[in-house]
């Protein structure tokens, strides 16, 4: 399909890949469109995820993997995710702050998107961005988002290998296991390791690994990535990841899963902007007779929900 | 390439401190405010050079640049953005921003295509509103450009 603006992507024309990935976050059918037309292009990156709670490091150490990558002759595209606010719409987009290292340099986009109220902070404009980050010709194309513990599934859609970043004094290890997000990494990086109580993190996240019967079982790397420590060996163990990934024949296996979850979303979205759409008017009155106490929420949700589960036997 | 934005789409402003001076604590309280407005603030922190700015422009596809200038400097910056701006096909995005700006200076900016700047103790609101009437004409203008 001949398409101008997913030509210029495919060039790698800067221009072209930031309004690309504008109309891919707006989800309308100019960004459709244009995945459509770059969709042979998609799947050459090794795809990175990045995640961890606020305040980890996350930023400052992607920075730092990013300088290492240049310095390998790589381009690198990042997208950045960070919360919008529930209650105005806006969104604080800081993640740039951090990583002055690496912008000013074309071989280097970085794109800073909101998730508009995506659950796990991934929405499916941050999946597309990617793609088009992709298709543009950047290897490795890394997403980074705040981690808050539902994002688990969908931070490993994302991603061929996914890093969950932990630091000390941010919780500790057993704090860092609830939610899930530890089950989802390929990497575990203990980062800001010149801070007491590292090396006791780390041993703590190793033994929780060796406890586990079943899953991933990450290797725990320690980072101190402002001043540079332990990325060298962080960067290797990124590229050994996807390597036997790879040989072991997972990577076909991981993909599957992010289009089989990224096609899910895109029903469920769907589906639910046309529900709620439809069923405003319901919507406020029923909300009104829960606040005066004149129903429960339960028997709202009944009324307002076609496919009623079967009643139970009774007893 | 010159398709339109969704006309829904959040106001994208990139707030960016230029020059070698280490107030940020103005570009913070106008990056929160338009956050609050519910705009998309891409916040790149202190000292940063006008080709870092524009580079950040357009990989961010934003409306809008505000600076914040107290360096004295901003009779080079300002015009050095609008510049590098155009010359990377990006005179759609609107430069804003503020400071310690004599009104004279300020006039001068804006004939040399500089939006309005706004001097300290501007209510937010007014930078708030400026924006909102501004792109949203920007916006209509290149709508309508593209067909």
């Amino acid at each position: 399909m001949a398409d101008p603006l997913a030509d210029a992507v495919r060039a790698g024309d800067p221009r072209a890949v930031a309004r690309a990935i504008s109309l891919v976050e707006d989800g309308g059918a100019a960004g459709a469109t244009v995945l459509a037309a770059l969709s042979g292009a998609v799947g050459r990156a090794h795809r990175i995820g990045i995640t961890g709670p606020p305040g980890v490091g996350k930023s400052t150490l992607l920075a730092a993997l990013g300088q290492r990558w240049r310095a390998a002759g790589r381009r690198v595209g990042i997208v950045a995710v960070d919360p919008t606010s529930p209650f105005t719409g806006g969104a604080l987009l800081g993640d740039r702050v951090r990583m002055g290292a690496l912008y000013g340099d074309p071989g280097v986009f970085i794109r800073s998107l909101a998730s508009r109220g995506a659950l796990g902070g991934v929405s499916a404009g941050t999946h597309d961005a990617a793609d088009v980050l992709d298709a543009a010709g950047f290897d490795p194309v890394v997403v980074e988002t705040v981690g808050v513990g539902q994002g688990e599934v969908a931070v490993a859609a994302v991603a061929d290998t996914v890093v969950v970043v932990v630091a000390p004094g941010h919780g500790d290890g057993v704090q860092a296991m609830k939610g899930g997000l530890l089950e989802t990494a390929d990497l575990l990086v203990v980062n800001q390791a010149d801070r007491e109580g590292a090396e006791g993190l780390a041993a703590e996240l190793r033994a929780a690994i060796e406890l586990r019967e079943r899953g991933r079982r990450p290797d725990v790397l320690l980072t101190t990535a402002s001043e540079g420590r332990g990325v060298a060996e962080l960067a290797a163990a990124i590229d050994a990841h996807r390597r036997d990934l790879a040989a072991a024949g997972g990577l076909g296996a991981r993909r599957a899963e992010r289009a089989l979850a990224r096609v899910r979303d895109e029903v469920d979205r769907r589906r639910a902007r046309a529900f709620w759409t439809a069923r405003a008017g319901d919507l406020a009155r029923l909300v009104a007779e829960v606040v005066d106490g004149r129903m429960t929420v339960a028997a709202a949700a009944d009324r307002l929900d076609d496919v009623r589960p079967p009643e139970p036997p009774r007893s | 390439m010159t398709t339109p934005s969704a006309p829904d789409r959040p106001i994208r402003v990139l707030v960016a401190k230029a020059g070698l001076d280490g107030h940020d604590r103005g570009a913070k309280v106008v990056a929160a405010a338009l956050r609050d407005a519910g705009f998309e603030v891409v916040y790149t922190g202190l000292r940063q050079t006008p080709e870092m700015i524009v580079e950040a422009a357009l990989q961010e596809d934003v409306d809008a640049v505000g600076l914040s200038i107290h360096s004295g400097a901003h009779m080079t910056l300002f015009p050095r953005v609008v510049a590098l701006l155009a010359a990377r096909g990006l005179s759609h995005v609107l430069v804003t921003g503020g400071g310690i700006i004599p009104p004279a200076d300020a006039a001068a900016l804006e004939a040399q295509g500089v939006g309005r700047l706004f001097g300290p103790g501007t209510p937010t609101r007014d930078l708030v509103e400026y924006l909102r009437t501004t792109v949203g004409e920007r916006r209509a203008r290149r709508a309508v450009a593209s067909g």
